[in-house]
């Protein structure tokens, strides 16, 4: 089976997400990687494990056309697949229905060549799907898999086709840090409302900063203005899965464990020892945050961490 | 301008899911229904764009078993005007019901069909998107803002890097989240009021669209249960943990 995969991009450099679908994507046949973006992400690309060949579009990011270009590459492949990223999700389902194929999105593992396992009602079932169409259209949840390695020095073929959009980009409107991306992060610390303002919110980037982490905040907390809507880890939000998560003044609602299920180990800062975060954390702390939280950052800072 | 909202009956989002000891899927049989979240926000942001005289018609359209039709009064009642159920009671893949959403625009010719962003049931996220495809209509999923700019919506799309702002050319297609707005509770009046709205019902299979399974569900399962783990003490004795944890982990 041959696969042709879109890569993920953010603000036209390579996302991290990339080596993981690229993983993913190995595990079905040999991968070409489609880049719509600046040449700089394709030569990055190249370099990623298990890529046969990267196909270097002109830069487009609007569903419509980039449907239409993986459309016309789709001849060629058996399985078309992408991240299941917002990207992933606004343009796959489209190019599905443009071939007349029932997509399988949000893949979190493969079974088989035809075989894949997708989570339903926010995480709390998981759905085992054999896929018996000729064409495969695919998401891949980049936390759920492990990034390819690098060191490949793939050939990179250009692809002149004009891209074609209905739709027009006005503006974005990033929220700009130096802190890791949330959903591919390794150590993710996350705040909820009970920090009680932007100003408690930032004892929670204290902590995530001494620690090289990303910062994840509840519905709750991004709808009280105290964080940024990107950082919004959940069932809407971001699905993350670190080898170690953070919870700070976070109750648990299934909303928010929707996003958390696959943290490899849970730690809980709360007062109250009945919340439901306590109950699935693997250590829990009660006690009040705006007292421990500047104390465990100066302990942690004091204590010389590898990072 | 007219405007097609897509709604889906679907569990509850309060209700805490039973997977089926057979593996055989979600028990929701004896379980409490309700319109799927998202699509609250979709029929909000089409009432409020009739209140504010952008709009003479909002039709509400939903596909499933008969007792659909609650989801559809639900939306007449928070100020919709008309509604179609599309009545099945086979499962439908999302491919199968974008298709017959298409054939309901054909009839309907909406200016804007507005859609959730996805169901909380089967969490696709599809619908929208195949709907767009198969009409050949732009789309701006994810919406969490909406302005009608002449001929133009201009729509604020929540993203991974955050927010960004698309313009789209009527006739098209919009997914809603939930930041768009926050949707009314229609007052008991309006409840009774739109039981007179007219309510129209037709079998899914008058439309003429295959609606064959494409996926074969082998199982349904639990995921793997998280218990409680010990509590500490202090916060020397969590620094450490998590010292430990941070200094053990390998690069990636």
């Amino acid at each position: 089976m041959s696969v042709l995969l879109l890569a993920e991009l953010d603000n036209g450099a390579l996302s991290a997400s990339t080596a993981r679908v690229a993983a993913a994507a190995a595990q079905l046949g040999p991968v070409d990687l489609l880049v719509a973006g600046p040449r700089a992400a394709a030569d990055q690309a190249a370099t990623i494990a298990g890529i046969a060949k990267v196909i270097h579009a002109k830069e487009a990011v609007l569903a419509d056309g980039l449907a239409t270009l993986l459309a016309g590459l789709a001849e060629a492949y058996t399985v078309i697949a992408a991240a299941a990223s917002t990207t992933g999700k606004d343009v796959m389902p489209r190019l599905a229905a443009k071939l007349d194929v029932q997509p399988v999105t949000d893949i979190v593992a493969i079974e088989g060549a035809t075989r894949f396992v997708r989570p339903i009602y926010a995480g709390n079932a998981l759905e085992t799907v054999t896929d018996l169409q000729a064409k495969h259209v695919l998401t891949f949840r980049p936390s759920a898999f492990r990034p390819a390695a690098s060191g490949n020095a793939a050939p990179i073929e250009a692809l002149d086709a004009d891209i074609v959009s209905a739709a027009r980009f006005i503006a974005a409107h990033r929220t700009e840090s130096d802190i890791p991306d949330l959903s591919t992060a390794q150590i993710v610390v996350g705040g909820g409302v009970s920090v009680g303002s932007a100003e408690g919110f930032k004892l929670v980037e204290a902590l995530g900063r001494t620690l090289g982490a990303a910062i994840g905040a509840t519905r709750a907390a991004v709808d009280a203005g105290y964080a940024p809507n990107d950082w919004q880890v959940g069932q809407t939000g971001k699905i993350i899965a670190p080898d170690l998560y953070i919870a700070v003044g976070i109750s648990g609602a299934l909303q928010h464990l929707a996003g958390i299920q696959g943290a490899k180990k849970i730690i809980a800062i709360n007062t109250d020892a009945e919340a439901p975060i306590v109950k699935i954390a693997d250590v829990a702390l009660i006690g009040d945050l705006f007292d421990i939280l500047p104390k465990l950052t100066a302990e942690l800072e004091k204590s010389g961490l590898k990072r | 301008m007219k405007i097609l909202v897509a709604v889906k009956r679907v569990v509850d989002h309060n209700v805490r899911i039973r997977v089926r000891p057979d593996g055989t899927g979600v028990e929701t049989t004896g379980v409490r229904m309700s319109m799927n979240p998202f699509c609250k926000h979709a029929v909000e942001a089409a009432v409020q764009m009739a209140e504010a005289g952008h709009t003479e018609e909002v039709v509400i359209v939903s596909i499933g078993p008969k007792p659909a039709n609650d989801v559809i009064l639900t939306a007449l009642a928070m100020g919709a005007h008309r509604g179609v159920l599309i009545e099945t009671d086979q499962a439908l893949e999302t491919l199968a019901i974008a298709k017959l959403l298409a054939k309901v625009v054909d009839e309907e010719k909406p200016d804007l069909v507005l859609l959730g962003k996805q169901a909380v049931d089967d969490d696709s996220n599809h619908v929208g998107q195949m709907l767009a495809a198969l009409t050949d209509r732009p789309q701006a999923t994810f919406a969490s803002a909406i302005k009608l700019a002449g001929d133009e919506l201009e729509v604020t799309r929540e993203v991974d890097s955050g927010r960004e702002t698309i313009a789209i050319p009527l006739p098209a297609i919009v997914t809603a989240d939930l930041r768009l707005n926050t949707p009314r509770n229609a007052a008991l009046p309006m409840v009774m009021k739109a039981r007179a709205k007219p309510l129209a019902i037709r079998p899914a299979s008058e439309l003429g669209v295959d609606l064959a399974p494409r996926l074969k569900v082998e199982k349904v399962s639990p995921p793997a249960e998280r218990s409680a783990g010990r509590a500490v003490n202090s916060v020397a004795e969590l620094a450490a943990i998590i010292a430990d944890d941070v200094n053990a982990m390998e690069a990636i």
